[in-house]
């Protein structure tokens, strides 16, 4: 694998020797010393022109414990108030050397781009409101985990709801690329303003039912809703949007027998997602966040782990 | 800046109705080739076609203010290998060209370096900014001789000043020439036409009726003014269907589509390449089927560039960041021969009005888009109609090189430009 930009680089045998890998990565994680030296000698750049906690965080762990240099460079604020193209960014970074860089960046694209410009291997760790790759394949890790804890194998036939902001959502994008790939049959419901154009023609039903869909659904993603969007206008008040499509308490004790809960984070308790169903006892929301080291430490093995330049 | 010399005999060359014809050039006009000296300078055309210059009334010069995208040199430069005699300098420059004073800058620059001649396009409202009227009876009054007028690049957006801007130049027989973007359906975030593949891409789209709406907006206003109108780079089906309907009230309305929009289509941005970041924005098939055919029958009046030149590092960012525009001087008549005269969708006396005679007429361009007869100034294009080759975006006399038709294979049809009786071009 050159680059991992989007879900669709990714067919069923990588996408499944991803996930296989990141449950023995998962393994070391309960180790007391929790290194590998797989990337020994290899160095990887984790640039954020965007702020993130939880996915740089979780970059940067899975490159120490996999023994690579691992360098965060916060750009945030766009390189054009500096004077300076996206281009010449990259590809100063690119001529120190770099063995892989893990992008962030606030507009659509920007990861395929750089992926032309540089030498580097590059992974997109989520492209305005394009791609989010990453996320996509430790949403599928947790629900791999949890269909396998409940007797139930393969993503086969499994109905995903995918609630909430799909309009701006790079996370819904990379689901459902995936899924197509997994087998899993993926539900979208949202507001008739939150629907991205064209969604008819990404090979999902899309409702704005989220009754209907709930109930049928062995997963429901609820997308986190940013307050922004409301000042946008695309809907009335949080109020009538967690009424619409917020898991509410009465929405969690409707969920089938066996029905768990995905959420990309951060959340927003009370809009999209009520308390008690953040911290039910099927909510995967954590685990989603410790399988993002192992999916990550996974990837970076995948990209850089095989090369030649590897074993130095 | 011409390689002129007196006098010069084309022998050979068909016109555009296909008559055989030689064209003798003495002082700058076309002179009866009876007269022409036994041993003038000739160029022998057989088996090409002699055109009209060229006439681009949409021209992104750059100068004043972004001399390392492109000058007045060397944009008409890019000018005459298009076959072009004739380019509208927007007024998009920095300064902006909203003053008398600004105009006759422009206007000297053009007799000083040009290829062809420049015509100078005056702002429609002060700095672009949308809200005072530019000094335009003073810019039409001066050396400049401005006629057109327009904010492109920006909307004309406010209902009112677009209203008190079209009655205030019918008194000096001018038009506003309207980029119609409606700021609040197409904000300044929309990078690409709105559609499955924006929705896919994640890319803040606009949406077709983010320009038919002003399109429906200003026709009406030309109406309620008896002022002209000329709507710049039509885009949509819709667009077509409304400037269809006002042609039909008999509203003074001409319209414009760009060479890009005849052949480029969305899917090109799947790559995030900048290249083909313009506003407004590459739409899909059913929409280039409707300008093709709206430019076939007449709806769209004249072809014309939007020849937009970027330095390198304005296109160098994010699909959203990076400048829109594209180059398109040099390919403007291969693309339309592509698309239109081998077609079979135009002919070329058609071809000629849309290119040359129309734009001339909309500009009040007075020597420009004249037919090639004994005592017209000698401002013409030889044509080869069957050459081909796979376009150089390096090649380019362009300062720029953001040419959406690099490495594509199109025809090739310029051999020679003649302005005033000189050769700015010859292959």
């Amino acid at each position: 694998m050159r680059h991992l930009l989007s879900a669709s680089d990714l067919d069923l045998a990588s996408a499944t020797s991803i996930l296989d890998v990141a449950e023995e990565m998962q393994q070391v994680q309960s180790r007391p010393v929790k290194k590998l030296p797989a990337l020994r000698g290899r160095t990887v750049v984790n640039i954020f022109f965007e702020d993130s906690t939880r996915t740089r965080t979780s970059f940067e762990i899975a490159g120490k414990w996999l023994s690579a240099d691992t360098i965060n460079v916060s750009a945030k604020g766009s390189s054009v108030s500096k004077g300076e193209s996206l281009r010449d960014t990259m590809l100063t970074l690119d001529a120190m050397g770099v063995d892989a860089f893990v992008i962030r960046h606030p507009s659509s694209g920007a990861a395929h781009q750089v992926a032309g410009w540089v030498q580097a291997k590059v992974i997109n760790a989520g492209d305005g409101q394009h791609e989010h790759p990453t996320q996509a394949l430790l949403d599928a890790y947790s629900m791999r985990h949890h269909f396998r804890s409940i007797g139930s194998d393969g993503f086969a036939g499994k109905k995903i709801a995918i609630v909430g902001d799909l309009l701006h959502s790079r996370v819904v994008r990379s689901n459902v690329l995936l899924q197509r790939t997994l087998g899993g049959r993926v539900v979208l419901v949202a507001p008739p303003t939150l629907l991205p154009t064209g969604v008819e023609t990404w090979g999902c039903p899309v409702t704005g039912d989220f009754d209907a869909a709930l109930a049928e659904a062995d997963i429901v993603m609820m997308l986190r809703v940013q307050r922004e969007r409301m000042a946008g206008g695309f809907f009335p008040s949080e109020r009538e949007y967690a009424e619409g499509y917020g898991l509410t308490e009465a929405r969690l004790a409707a969920m089938k027998p066996g029905a768990a809960i995905c959420h990309p984070g951060p959340m927003n308790r009370g809009v999209e997602i009520s308390s008690a169903a953040a911290d039910a006892a099927n909510s995967l929301v954590l685990d989603q966040v410790a399988a993002g080291v192992a999916v990550r430490m996974s990837v970076l093995y995948h990209l850089l782990g095989s090369d030649e330049g590897a074993k130095q | 800046m011409t390689t002129s010399s007196g006098s010069l005999l084309i022998t050979g060359a068909r016109l555009a109705d296909g008559t055989r014809t030689d064209l003798y050039i003495s002082n700058g006009v076309l002179a009866d080739q009876a007269s022409a000296p036994a041993g003038v300078e000739r160029i022998d055309a057989d088996g090409l076609l002699a055109l009209p210059g060229l006439v681009d009334l949409h021209t992104h010069l750059r100068q004043p203010g972004r001399e390392d995208a492109e000058t007045v040199a060397s944009g008409t430069a890019a000018a005459a290998r298009g076959g072009y005699t004739c380019v509208h300098a927007m007024a998009n420059t920095d300064p902006v060209t909203d003053t008398a004073e600004a105009a006759e800058y422009v206007q000297a620059l053009g007799e000083r370096d040009g290829h062809c001649q420049v015509r100078v396009v005056g702002a429609v409202t002060k700095g672009l900014g949308g809200a005072g009227l530019a000094e335009l009876g003073l810019m039409a009054a001066s050396s400049a001789g401005i006629r057109v007028f327009s904010d492109d690049g920006r909307c004309v957006d406010d209902s009112l000043v677009m209203r008190r801007a079209l009655t205030y130049v019918k008194s000096f027989d001018g038009v506003i020439a309207q980029h119609s973007q409606d700021p609040r359906l197409a904000g300044p975030g929309a990078c690409c036409h709105e559609s499955e593949y924006s929705g896919r891409l994640g890319l803040p789209g606009w949406p077709s009726q983010a320009e038919s709406v002003i399109v429906a907006r200003d026709v009406q206003l030309a109406e309620l003014t008896g002022s002209r109108l000329h709507v710049c780079h039509v885009s949509t089906a819709e667009s077509v269907d409304v400037v269809r309907w006002a042609k039909a009230r008999g509203i003074r309305v001409t319209a414009e589509v760009t060479p890009h929009h005849l052949l480029l289509d969305t899917p090109l941005v799947s790559n995030f390449d900048t290249t083909f970041k313009v506003n407004p924005p590459l739409r899909t098939a059913e929409h280039l089927e409707a300008v093709r055919e709206g430019l076939a029958d007449g709806t769209i009046d004249i072809v014309g560039t939007d020849h937009a030149p970027h330095a390198r590092q304005d296109k160098d960012h994010p699909f959203d960041v990076a400048l829109p525009g594209m180059l398109g001087l040099e390919q403007a008549l291969a693309v339309v021969v592509d698309v239109m005269v081998n077609t079979g969708r135009m002919d070329w006396p058609t071809l000629v009005e849309r290119m040359s005679a129309a734009p001339a007429r909309i500009g009040r361009v007075v020597g420009q888009g004249r037919p090639l007869v004994v005592g017209e100034p000698a401002n013409l294009v030889l044509v080869d109609p069957s050459a081909r080759g796979v376009v150089d975006g390096a090649a380019s006399a362009s300062r720029a090189r953001n040419n959406p038709y690099h490495g594509r294979d199109l025809p090739d049809p310029v051999v020679a430009t003649i302005w005033k009786g000189g050769v700015t071009y010859r292959r």
